[in-house]
C-alpha cells in the first residue's frame, strides 16, 4: 500500500518539471506541451487527494481539468497555425506583433 | 507489489517528463509526453480511479495528443530544430524550480493529515452504494456537479468556435 503522500510528491516534481519547461523553452509547441505536463500533475494530485479523503469530488474535478486542457490545446494550436501563417516562426521571442 | 508498480510507473513518468522538456525535436517530445500520459493513467488505476484512467487514455493520449501531432505535421520541424531552443534564463528557471519544488514538498509533508479509518470506511460505502467507480462517478457528476458540467460544455462550444475562427485562412 503506497501512501498518498508519495503520489503528491511525484505530482509536485512533474509540475515543477513542466514549469521549468514553460520558462526555458522558446518553441511555442514545447511551451504548450509543458503546460500539458503541469495539468497532468494537477490531475494526479486531485486523484491522490480523492483517494486520501475517500470521496469522489477530486475525481470529478479531474474531468473539468481535462476539459480545460482540451480547450487550451485546441485554441492554442489554432493560434499557432494562425501565427505560423503570418510570421512563419515558432519562436516566442519573435512573436511580438502586439508590440510596436 | 504495489510499491514495485509505483516505482516503475512513477520513475518512467519522471524520466519521460524530463525528456519532454529537453528534446530538440518536437515529435520526440510529443512521443515522450504520450509516455508520461500513459504512466499517469496507470497511476490512476492504482489510485482506484479506473474511469478516469480510461478517460485519460481516450481523451488525453488519443484526442489531445493527436491534435498536437497534427499541428506538428503542419509546421516545419526541421527549421525549428535548427534555431536556438532555450531562453537565456536557465539560472532563473533553476532557482524558481528548486524554490517551487521545496515549497510543494514542504506543503505535502506538513499539511496533510493521514486519512482516518472513518474516511476509508466512507470511501468504501460510497463505492458500495453505487456498485463501482464509474457508477459513483456518474452519480456524483450528474447530481452534485450538474451546473459546472453544463458550464464545461459551454466552454467547449466557445473553444470550438474560437479554434475554427482563428485557424481559418480568411473570414468573410
Amino acid at each position: 500500500m503506497v501512501p498518498g503522500e508519495y503520489y503528491l510528491a511525484l505530482a509536485g516534481m512533474v509540475f515543477v518539471i513542466g514549469g521549468i519547461g514553460v520558462v526555458t523553452r522558446r518553441n511555442v509547441i514545447m511551451i504548450l506541451m509543458s503546460i500539458e505536463l503541469m495539468l497532468n500533475a494537477v490531475n494526479l494530485t486531485f486523484i491522490a487527494f480523492a483517494k486520501m479523503n475517500g470521496n469522489m469530488v477530486g475525481q470529478i474535478f479531474v474531468i473539468f481539468v481535462i476539459t480545460v486542457a482540451a480547450v487550451e490545446a485546441a485554441v492554442g494550436l489554432a493560434l499557432i497555425i494562425s501565427l505560423n501563417r503570418r510570421k512563419a516562426t515558432l519562436n516566442v521571442d519573435e512573436i511580438n506583433i502586439l508590440k510596436w | 507489489m504495489e510499491w514495485a508498480f509505483f516505482i516503475l510507473f512513477g520513475g518512467v513518468m519522471l524520466i519521460a517528463s524530463v525528456l519532454v522538456i529537453t528534446r530538440r525535436n518536437v515529435v520526440h517530445a510529443a512521443l515522450y509526453l504520450l509516455l508520461t500520459l500513459f504512466c499517469a493513467a496507470a497511476l490512476y488505476v492504482m489510485l482506484e480511479a479506473e474511469f478516469l484512467a480510461a478517460i485519460q487514455v481516450l481523451i488525453y493520449a488519443g484526442a489531445i495528443m493527436m491534435l498536437y501531432v497534427f499541428v506538428i505535421m503542419l509546421i516545419n520541424v526541421r527549421e525549428s530544430m535548427a534555431e536556438r531552443q532555450w531562453h537565456r534564463q536557465k539560472v532563473a528557471a533553476a532557482v524558481i524550480g528548486v524554490l517551487l519544488a521545496v515549497e510543494l514538498l514542504a506543503i505535502f509533508a506538513k499539511g496533510i493529515v493521514a486519512p482516518s479509518a472513518k474516511t476509508a470506511e466512507a470511501a468504501k460505502s460510497v463505492l458500495n452504494a453505487y456498485g463501482g467507480n464509474t457508477e459513483a462517478f456518474g452519480a456524483t457528476l450528474y447530481t452534485q456537479f450538474l451546473f459546472p458540467f453544463e458550464a464545461a460544455s459551454l466552454l467547449l462550444l466557445a473553444a470550438m468556435i474560437g479554434a475554427i475562427v482563428m485557424a481559418k485562412r480568411n473570414i468573410e
